[in-house]
């Protein structure tokens, strides 16, 4: 069982003061394997902030972001998934599932982890998982009204992974969760 | 009198011939003692305390010669009090001591013979407790008298203690124990402040110091004092209290004064000091000036404060004696007293009294403001304030509000606390803005009124801006970063539900920020547009107008304030920045159907773009910001929305290098081609744009295979076949199956040329898309037909 957390878009201190307190308690060092980040913390502190919770951090250009040399997109492997990140403000039109299904297959990954648009999704096509993780502050976007913070955090076991998706609707911390198998392709 | 250099080892030598004398006598004493000789034991004894004669010892060596004669009276008195061993009764024993040819040995025996005396209940107490006191005065030598009625002290202690019930018993008696502690206290008083040493300033030193060691001598009476059963209250505030104070501050001895008020305080109940508060203080301003008050007013403030949080039952009395206000009184007559106290005591004061009003009276803000206004009067008038140790306090007393109530809206509320952030340098400021900052985010306080803003603002203003002296430039950058940083935080923070107070709010801060200069505007005009956006959202689905407002909040109002806000950007220089805040303040306009605005807006970036964003991979990300926004806007009329696509896509192809052209061009096709049902549907452009992105990429193809000598990456052909796809499915007829198809050759053919580089990536991708269709073929249905006819 490898634990992967995916977050993104915080915006951080342009859009948002500071991840809900919720979720911060949550987040807690030493449980978590691997941290995917889409991209737009903005600042350097959140970096630094994320790094404790597990050093292993992953993470895109937001086009907000401090640090301009992140990379635009990122594919590592994690078990037997093959994973893609990219923030997708290069996406267009933006989170667009088949402009998105065509990164993901020239990234040749079995799930990609994008995000933009604030808005958690998780949609299975033919050649894999798109996932994205929404804003784990809840910043304005001007492509989603009404965002919850939300994040999510994969349990990836041999061919299957579970997306479990956390969002904070009304004060509340709901979770919902998603099964993937992976078949076993050529 | 100590004179110099070699006296200390004098007096190693003068100690051990001391102590040596007292064990030669004391060994011929124990041997009387056992033949039950009294002549012979009174003899010795009396030549042991001989020695304490000795004026050559300083306090420190004295001491320990007076313990070895204290251990073997000890044993003397034991002798004493069994009168068959030695026939003698005590009456006559008292009679016969008094023999002993020097006052010294005299007094310590009939002090011996005294405690036994009384014990015997023979007489009363009192008279042989008086008689002893008086005696005493014989030894004005300061060492000597002090550690003599040290003696008679520790001797006659027990029986003191309990006078009240086993002795005589009465309330006399108990006036009588007091009587005598109080005299005795007195004299040891008096002669532990004549200890003062002449000499040079080194041995001075040394000497103030071990008398200072011995103040536990003369505490020991008040310890006696507080023990002894009877004094109550009442006796307490009309004797003891007045007696021991008119003591102290006649002795005139800033040693002695510090030691003893601490003493009082420790030892007696807090409930009597309560009660006799005005007493205690009204002694403090006649102490002398060097005493170091503050400490032990201080003490005596958390003595109190620890007794009305132990024992909430109290707190009427705290206010029935007014304590607070008498603390107050006296803290301010010992400052104007003691003129020459620094700056750092006076505040320390006040923070001493403000920590007791929070723990004692936390719901008194009256008493808050009017410890801070006391401490701005003393403020006023100098110039602001350099020593540090000063500043941190002030820090602590300004910090002590915002801990206690966890409210920075009640901080604002205290109408001194921003004039005592006045007073404070601007250094001095940032740290205390910061942590007010930090007190917010961490209760996560919300501020919701605009006057409430402006004052916060005020009082932070030395992170929004240049306080007179310091620039920016010499700050360290990571700092300067984590203070602006903050101070972003903080403007989310504030709220209010009701949008004209939410704009109003806006405004103070704009106009607070607006001083900032260059440096800090990047930091704190995002979230401040980011607020503002978010308030027109919520005023979208508002209809009607708004009236009676100076500036009523309506979309319009508020973009023409972000419309100013982020064109001071361009004063840093942030083109880019301000690029994409004008592509978010865009679609907002769009959003509230607001489409000459919302084009003005986008002009507003496109000139941004051409004119200020030079750096090729900077113009990479905009141009996609810029396209991506505009796909998705929908409110322009079909002139202004070709005047900008034109414009887009022309940027694209313009674009310095050629991969990234080609992918600008046909990011650009989906600008003609929006997914709903009333969106723009022109086949015919989304085809040019991909045609054209294909010559792109064929000239790229033929530039690399120029200068590199093999063709550059296959990828871009393979990544406008799935273009092709993309919106062969949606629909458009001018993509045909013959077009994909013979994309597909073309790469096919690419990949398989010699002077093609193999690149995995590029195999990879082009099998994932053959599969895609492969797998669209089998879907079945509409789309399977129609991909039915892509022959691969």
């Amino acid at each position: 069982m490898v634990l992967v957390l995916a977050l993104g878009d915080l915006h951080i201190s342009h859009r948002a003061p500071d991840l809900p307190p919720k979720f911060k308690s949550m987040l807690v060092p030493g449980k978590i394997q691997h941290i995917i980040c889409t991209g737009n913390l903005c600042i350097k502190e959140i970096h630094d902030y994320l790094r404790t919770i597990c050093p292993d951090l992953h993470i895109t250009r937001g086009e907000y972001d401090e640090e301009t040399r992140y990379p635009e997109t990122k594919t590592l492997t994690i078990g037997q998934f093959k994973i893609g990140i990219c923030h997708g403000h290069q996406v267009i039109p933006s989170g667009d599932l088949d402009s998105l299904a065509m990164l993901q297959r020239q990234l040749d990954v079995d799930i990609l982890v994008t995000g933009h648009t604030h808005q958690f999704t998780a949609y299975k096509h033919e050649a894999g998982v798109v996932i994205n993780p929404g804003s784990a502050t809840g910043a304005y976007s001007s492509i989603t009204y009404d965002v919850n913070p939300s994040f999510v955090l994969m349990d990836i076991d041999a061919l299957r992974v579970v997306v479990y998706v956390y969002e904070l609707i009304d004060g509340e911390v709901k979770v919902d969760k998603i099964d993937f198998k992976k078949t076993t392709t050529t | 009198m100590i004179t110099g250099g070699g006296a200390f080892e004098d007096e190693e030598k003068w100690l051990a011939e001391g102590i040596a004398a007292i064990q030669h006598n004391a060994f011929y004493m124990h041997r009387a003692l056992d033949s039950n000789n009294l002549r012979e034991a009174l003899k010795f004894s009396a030549l042991f305390l001989s020695e304490l004669r000795t004026s050559r010892l300083s306090p420190h060596k004295y001491y320990q010669l007076y313990m070895r004669a204290f251990d073997e009276l000890r044993k003397l008195e034991v002798f004493f009090k069994e009168e068959d061993r030695h026939g003698c009764s005590v009456v006559d024993l008292y009679e016969l001591v008094q023999h002993a040819g020097n006052i010294l040995p005299r007094l310590y025996l009939l002090c011996t013979v005294g405690s036994v005396y009384i014990k015997s209940k023979d007489v009363s107490a009192k008279d042989v407790l008086k008689d002893l006191v008086e005696m005493c005065r014989g030894i004005q030598h300061p060492i000597r008298g002090l550690f003599l009625r040290s003696y008679l002290s520790q001797v006659s202690k027990d029986k003191l203690a309990e006078i009240g019930c086993q002795y005589e018993g009465g309330e006399d008696s108990v006036m009588d124990a007091v009587e005598f502690v109080l005299q005795n206290f007195a004299e040891m008083n008096k002669l532990w402040v004549r200890m003062h040493h002449q000499g040079p300033p080194r041995i001075k030193e040394k000497m103030e110091k071990e008398r200072s060691e011995l103040c536990d001598l003369v505490g020991k009476n008040l310890h006696l004092l507080s023990q002894i059963e009877g004094v109550d209250l009442e006796m307490y505030r009309d004797t003891v209290l007045p007696r021991v104070l008119e003591q102290v501050v006649n002795c005139k001895d800033e040693l002695a004064q510090y030691y003893l008020m601490d003493c009082i305080i420790q030892v007696f109940p807090d409930e009597y000091h309560l009660q006799t508060l005005e007493t205690l203080l009204g002694a403090f301003p006649q102490l002398q000036a060097t005493v170091d008050i503050k400490t032990v007013l201080s003490r005596l403030m958390e003595r109190l404060s620890n007794y009305a949080s132990s024992s909430p039952e109290v707190l009427p009395d705290f206010l029935q004696v007014e304590a607070f206000n008498k603390l107050s009184g006296a803290i301010g007559k010992v400052i104007e007293a003691q003129i020459d106290m620094p700056i750092v005591g006076v505040i320390t004061l006040y923070v001493c009294l403000l920590t007791f009003s929070l723990r004692v009276h936390p719901e008194r803000l009256d008493y808050v403001d009017h410890v801070l206004g006391a401490c701005v009067q003393k403020l006023s008038g100098k110039p602001k304030l350099e020593d540090s140790r000063a500043t941190k306090q002030v820090v602590t007393l300004l910090s002590a509000p915002l801990e206690k109530y966890n409210d920075i809206a009640t901080a604002l509320t205290l109408s001194n606390y921003p004039r005592v952030m006045d007073h404070l340098d601007s250094s001095t400021n940032k740290v205390m803005a910061m942590v007010i900052i930090q007190s917010i985010m961490k209760n996560n306080t919300c501020v919701s009124t605009s006057d409430k803003v402006d004052v916060l603002f005020e009082l932070i203003r030395g992170l929004i801006k240049d306080l007179d002296g310091t620039p920016v430039d010499e700050l360290d950058e990571e700092d300067f970063k984590e203070e602006q940083n903050s101070v972003a935080r903080l403007i989310h923070m504030l709220y209010n539900e009701d949008p004209e107070e939410m704009l109003k709010i806006i405004v103070t801060v704009k106009n607070h920020i607006m001083t900032g200069g260059p440096k800090r505007l990047p930091y704190t005009v995002p979230p401040l547009v980011f607020t503002a956006l978010k308030l027109v959202r919520k005023l979208q689905y508002q209809d009607g107008d708004v009236t009676g407002e100076e500036v009523p909040a309506t979309p319009k109002n508020i973009f023409q304030l972000l419309n100013q806000t982020i064109e001071t950007l361009l004063s840093v220089p942030s083109p880019e920045l301000a690029l994409r805040l004008y592509l978010h303040c865009a679609e907002a306009a769009s959003d509230c159907e607001l489409e000459p605005l919302a084009y003005e807006l986008f002009t507003q970036a496109f000139v941004l773009y051409e004119e200020e964003v030079a750096d090729s991979k900077a113009q990479v990300t905009a141009i996609h910001l810029i396209i991506g926004t505009l796909q998705r806007i929908n409110v322009f009329g079909v002139e202004n929305r070709d005047t900008l696509t034109h414009k887009a896509t022309g940027y694209s192809a313009k674009l310095l290098k050629k991969p990234d052209q080609c992918r600008a061009v046909y990011a650009c096709s989906h600008l003609f081609w929006v997914d709903n049902p009333d969106g723009i549907k022109d086949g015919e452009r989304v085809i040019l744009c991909l045609k054209r992105s294909l010559r792109i990429a064929n000239a790229a193809q033929q530039m690399a295979n120029a200068t590199r000598g093999s063709s550059g990456p296959v990828t871009l052909f393979v990544e406008i076949l799935n273009k092709y796809l993309y919106f062969f499915e949606k629909g458009n007829p001018h993509i045909t199956s013959a077009a994909i198809q013979d994309l597909v050759e073309l790469i096919k053919t690419e990949m398989q040329s010699d002077t093609t580089a193999s690149d995995p990536a590029t195999n990879a991708y082009f099998a994932s898309t053959l599969r895609y269709i492969q797998f669209q073929k089998q879907k079945g249905g509409v789309m399977g037909e129609k991909f039915d006819a892509v022959k691969v």
